[in-house]
């Protein structure tokens, strides 16, 4: 199994890969405003550092799931960025053929084994696909994202729960972004930290990273991911960050203090990124600044393609219920 | 002739297929030990603890559990010990399980099987007896096997493991002590193909699972008016052989289904509705459904027995088809 080859991109090709899916989403932002874009999506703006640390900590053997707030954690993975705006615009050749859209985009073929948008509900079947590398020894480690709101569901806890009984190879990924959708996160836990204070409930140490420092993600999760794939067991990580938006491109978020908002703007993880690129003499400013336009060109681009692209035959939808294409109950 | 229980043939199917496929492996709360039905007995001395596996008592991460393995590209057969918990990790059946192959354009792949206990007549009370393939039947994505006895049992539960979707294994918990003839060498009963346990011209009679032998009962009871009822197992409600159905009612002119879960919407109301589309012109009667009440299940064993289906209200239902002037009230329609 490959799982054991770790990215080794550097802090410049972990900030170019954040600069995409920061401006893949905040195009899609823009093609939302003109109504382009069908039913809801959930951006991760300002927390692109964690789906770009996480990723680059993973072989291309290994596995990631994540949620409805998932594009970057497909796009972190190496999904093609043509295929999932296709999807996101109801375009021919969408990532999931027109039948997931924004909160269900998969790429299995980069090891991202999808987005699920019911809170929690994939987690047990993240610890299920350990549970498999357990039993195969196949050195895979699985990775699973999601929200800190997410910490109270029963899912998250059978599943955390069964990971360490059964010390599967995962790496729980809480990424603390302070709101569920609207209320925050502090109003509705009983202890300070989400997951972080949950851990010891299930042996587990609590591990906290800042999620906008990209280097501190991977650090952190490399850590983790050696630990699973050595056997010892899963690791239980609270990313804390903040979500710059509203909880999907519908809600103008007016239920938070702006003087927040505008803090939280400071702490921008792709800045964050550039300026470290800088200060380390890897990068000038110019430098980056030219790469902004060009990859913000490249996503101008990329809308006009696939805005151009035919929308799929509706017959699409009466196929591929059961693995081999079919979709009938009764004869 | 070697005769088996029911509660054997589970065993026995699933010993067959971990030898046939080592990417079969079970999970759930007790199954290491035997289980409570005692339908796991014997498989981890067999097999090892890396193919047996006693879980926690939490339903979501068993499901679940399931479904990352089956992603995976294993095979694993998950319990759930009674059927009335699917309540417990019905987003892991119905959300993530059911739509992740359609979601994800073919992505995903869930051969994957999860078997429990359903059913009642044994006093179990309201929360250890329903019958719910119902609730399945709802669910576009999950195939749904019911069998009605030991043999079907091995054979259908093996073909849900060899199955490369999700299929959902209901086995009765009043049928686990009955016996029938043991299965000779690879034995395999395809999904979707009814089975025929009794012909008949005047009437049919379709059951799943238990209902199957209350239709026997009614049969041979009918015969002895001179009624000739045919008796069709479905077996699977997903893939449903309706074609089977729909065949022997174009014969007869006359159906009673007969179902244990609730009335008020259950898999015979499906049924139903597609002998009505489809067959309405050959119907001699108009279609009859034997179904459970609609009430919780009671554990005194009057009233349990006053709840589900029987024998005797399949009789009444079919003379009350016989001359459908007259339908008058029945049972099941409280
Ligand atoms: C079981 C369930 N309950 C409620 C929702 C509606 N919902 C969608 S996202 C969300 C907030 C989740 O918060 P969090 O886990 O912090 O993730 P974030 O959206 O902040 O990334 C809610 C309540 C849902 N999708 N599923
Ligand atoms: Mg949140």
């Amino acid at each position: 199994m490959t799982g054991s080859v770790v990215q080794d991109v550097g802090l410049r090709g972990l900030y170019e890969q954040m600069l995409r899916i920061r401006h893949f989403e905040a195009k899609l932002d823009v093609l939302y405003r003109q109504g382009r874009v069908r039913g809801p999506a959930h951006l991760g703006i300002g927390q692109e550092a964690i789906a770009v640390g996480v990723a680059s900590t993973l072989g291309p053997g290994d596995a990631s799931l994540g949620t409805y707030r998932g594009h970057a954690h497909a796009l972190a993975r190496g999904a093609d960025p043509e295929a999932v705006l296709r999807e996101l615009l109801g375009r021919e050749g969408g990532i999931c053929g027109g039948k997931g859209g924004s909160m269900h985009i998969t790429s299995v073929a980069h090891g991202y084994y999808g987005s699920y948008a019911i809170v929690g509900g994939h987690i047990p079947t993240a610890v299920g696909m350990a549970w498999a590398s357990r039993i195969r020894r196949d050195g895979r480690v699985t990775a699973c994202f999601f929200g800190d709101g997410t910490t109270n569901i029963g899912a998250f806890h059978e599943a955390v729960n069964l990971a360490a009984v059964w010390s599967l190879p995962v790496v729980f990924v809480c990424e603390n972004n302070q709101y569920m959708e609207y209320t925050p996160i502090a109003d509705v836990i009983p202890v300070a930290r989400p997951a972080a204070d949950r851990a010891p409930a299930y042996g587990l140490e609590p591990v906290v990273v800042d999620g906008n420092d990209v280097e501190a993600v991977r650090q952190t999760v490399a850590r983790a991911v050696e630990r699973a794939r050595r056997g010892d067991g899963p690791t239980l990580l609270e990313a804390t960050t903040y979500r710059l938006g509203g909880h999907s491109v519908a809600d103008g978020a007016a239920y938070r203090d702006p003087d927040e908002v505008s803090a939280a703007w400071l702490r921008d993880p792709v800045v964050k990124a550039a300026q470290r690129l800088t200060e380390t003499g890897d990068a000038t400013a110019e430098e980056t600044e030219a790469l902004v336009a060009r990859v913000k060109g490249e996503m101008d681009d990329l809308a006009v393609r696939v805005l151009e692209a035919p929308t799929p035959d509706a017959a699409a939808a009466w196929t591929g219920m059961w693995s081999d294409g079919s979709s009938t109950w009764r004869n | 002739m070697a005769q088996l229980t029911y509660r054997e043939a589970v065993a026995g199917a699933l010993a067959q297929e971990m030898a046939r496929d080592e990417r079969v492996v079970l999970l759930g709360e007790d199954v290491g030990s035997g289980g409570v039905f005692k339908t796991t007995a014997g498989l981890r001395d067999r097999f090892g603890t890396d193919r047996v596996w006693d879980t926690p008592i939490s339903e979501q991460a068993i499901a679940g559990a399931a479904m990352g393995a089956a992603a995976a590209g294993l095979r694993p057969v998950a319990e759930i010990m009674f059927s009335d918990f699917y309540a417990t990790c019905w987003d892991q059946v119905a959300n993530e399980i059911a739509k992740a192959c359609y979601m994800t354009g073919g992505q995903l792949r869930m051969p994957l099987v999860i078997r429990g206990t359903n059913g009642g007549g044994l006093g179990f009370g309201a929360q250890h007896s329903q019958a719910i393939e119902n609730w399945a039947m709802c669910v576009p994505g999950i195939k749904i096997v019911s069998p009605s006895d030991p043999s079907d049992m091995w054979g259908l539960l093996a073909a849900a493991i060899r199955d490369d979707e999700p299929v959902l294994v209901f086995e009765h918990k009043a049928l686990f002590g009955t016996k029938g003839e043991a299965p000779a060498g690879d034995h395999v009963v395809g999904l979707g193909e009814a089975a025929v346990r009794r012909t008949g011209d005047d009437v049919t009679l379709v059951g799943l699972a238990r209902t199957v032998g209350m239709c026997l009962e009614a049969a041979s009871t009918l015969a002895d008016d001179g009624v000739s009822a045919e008796v069709l197992d479905l077996r699977t409600l997903v893939p449903l052989d309706a074609a089977a159905v729909l065949a022997s009612v174009r014969r007869t002119g006359r159906v009673v289904i007969v179902e244990e879960n609730p009335g008020q919407l259950g898999w015979g109301a499906g049924v139903a509705a597609i002998v009505a589309e489809e067959a309405f012109a050959d119907l001699r009667a108009p279609v009859r459904r034997v179904s459970g009440g609609n009430v919780p299940l009671p554990v005194a064993a009057a009233m349990e027995a006053a709840v589900l289906p029987s024998a005797d209200k399949v009789v009444a239902a079919v003379r009350d088809v016989l001359t459908p002037a007259t339908v008058t009230s029945a049972t099941g329609r409280g």
